[in-house]
């Protein structure tokens, strides 16, 4: 009863030394293996490259999230994470729809295609 | 039949009792207020991240990020920035334990380090237009200095906010509004971290491999 109090009482998360210094020491290390690769050039291919580091920026921001942004399913009766989720899903659509749109557009639009129209014509 | 309906109701408080217990979790909606605005600040970075991602090959003839980039600078200034991270956590624990002092030295803290932070950046910008790489210079360069100073113009305003706190600190005490707004601003800055990383990963780590 006096710890539902206490909470009570010291309104947003409880965050502890631990804590934080588990989400600092991970995220030192998913910083630095990034950078690593790509300024060591260490993985021949490029497209490995890219997709390695923005595997590792998942996982940090997760960690920021977990760590010191306090996230969890119960926070203010779940809002936060329901608000997060969605702002997530609006996030893919934006990213995912305006790369996948500008692409095609820009194929469609190759000036090479442009010639072959006007050599047709 | 409506004197049915009420007799439940009135014969069993407890269900009534349900729904206060539900709802007294959130005695102030700040700090969800606050959350939310952190999501849509999230959607724009959304739209300049899309934007950049559109435009970063189109160089217009100028350099391209390969050409520009200091990837030691950017680790440095992403250093400064998780280590700011950490300071604030550090004032938060200092909060908890109701240390003023504490709480202030670590504030300051993380004060120097953003300004750290900024001053690289503004050096970098600086560098970056006195080379004729402007954002004008080509479409990807502006897409670049739209998104990358975005996120500056956000870390000073944190810095401010964080300046103001200080003051008020020093004025008022750890007080409940105070700490009410000591957690605002945490969400902030770690908010602004968590930006940092899509940056440096898409826009410097990227832009140099291409």
């Amino acid at each position: 009863m006096s710890d539902h109090d206490h909470h009570h009482e010291e309104e947003g998360p409880h965050s502890t030394f631990s804590g934080y210094m588990i989400g600092f020491m991970a995220s030192v290390i998913l910083t630095a293996i990034p950078f690593w690769l790509v300024m060591g050039d260490v993985l021949s291919s490029r497209n490995a490259t890219v997709v390695v580091i923005l595997g590792f920026a998942l996982v940090q921001i997760l960690v920021h999230m977990i760590y010191f942004l306090h996230m969890n399913f119960h926070s203010e009766g779940g809002w936060n994470m329901l608000s997060l989720i969605f702002t997530v899903v609006l996030l893919f659509i934006t990213l995912a729809g305006s790369l996948w749109v500008m692409y095609h557009m820009n194929v469609n639009m190759m000036p090479s295609m442009m010639t072959e129209i006007s050599d047709s014509a | 039949m409506s004197h049915s309906t009420a007799t439940p109701a009135a014969g069993n408080p407890e269900k009534f009792e349900f729904l206060v217990t539900g709802d007294h979790h959130a005695p102030n909606g700040t700090l969800l207020g606050f959350w939310l605005y952190l999501m849509s600040d999230c959607l724009v970075f959304a739209a300049l991240f899309a934007t950049y991602g559109v435009l970063s090959q189109n160089y217009a003839g100028g350099p391209s990020g390969a050409d520009l980039f200091d990837l030691p600078l950017v680790a440095l200034n992403t250093a400064f920035l998780l280590f700011s991270s950490i300071t604030y956590g550090f004032a938060m624990l200092q909060m908890q334990q109701k240390k003023l002092q504490g709480t202030m030295f670590w504030l300051a803290i993380t004060g120097l380090f953003g300004l750290a932070f900024l001053g690289l950046e503004l050096y970098e910008f600086y560098h970056l237009i006195h080379q004729g790489a402007g954002p004008q210079r080509s479409a990807f360069l502006s897409s670049f200095f739209t998104l990358v100073g975005t996120h500056g113009l956000h870390v000073t305003f944190g810095i401010i906010w964080l300046v103001t706190l200080l003051v008020q600190l020093r004025k008022y005490g750890l007080t409940t509004a105070n700490r009410r707004r000591l957690f605002c601003l945490s969400m902030f800055w770690h908010f602004l971290d968590v930006v940092w990383i899509g940056v440096f990963t898409i826009v410097y780590l990227m832009g140099s491999m291409s």
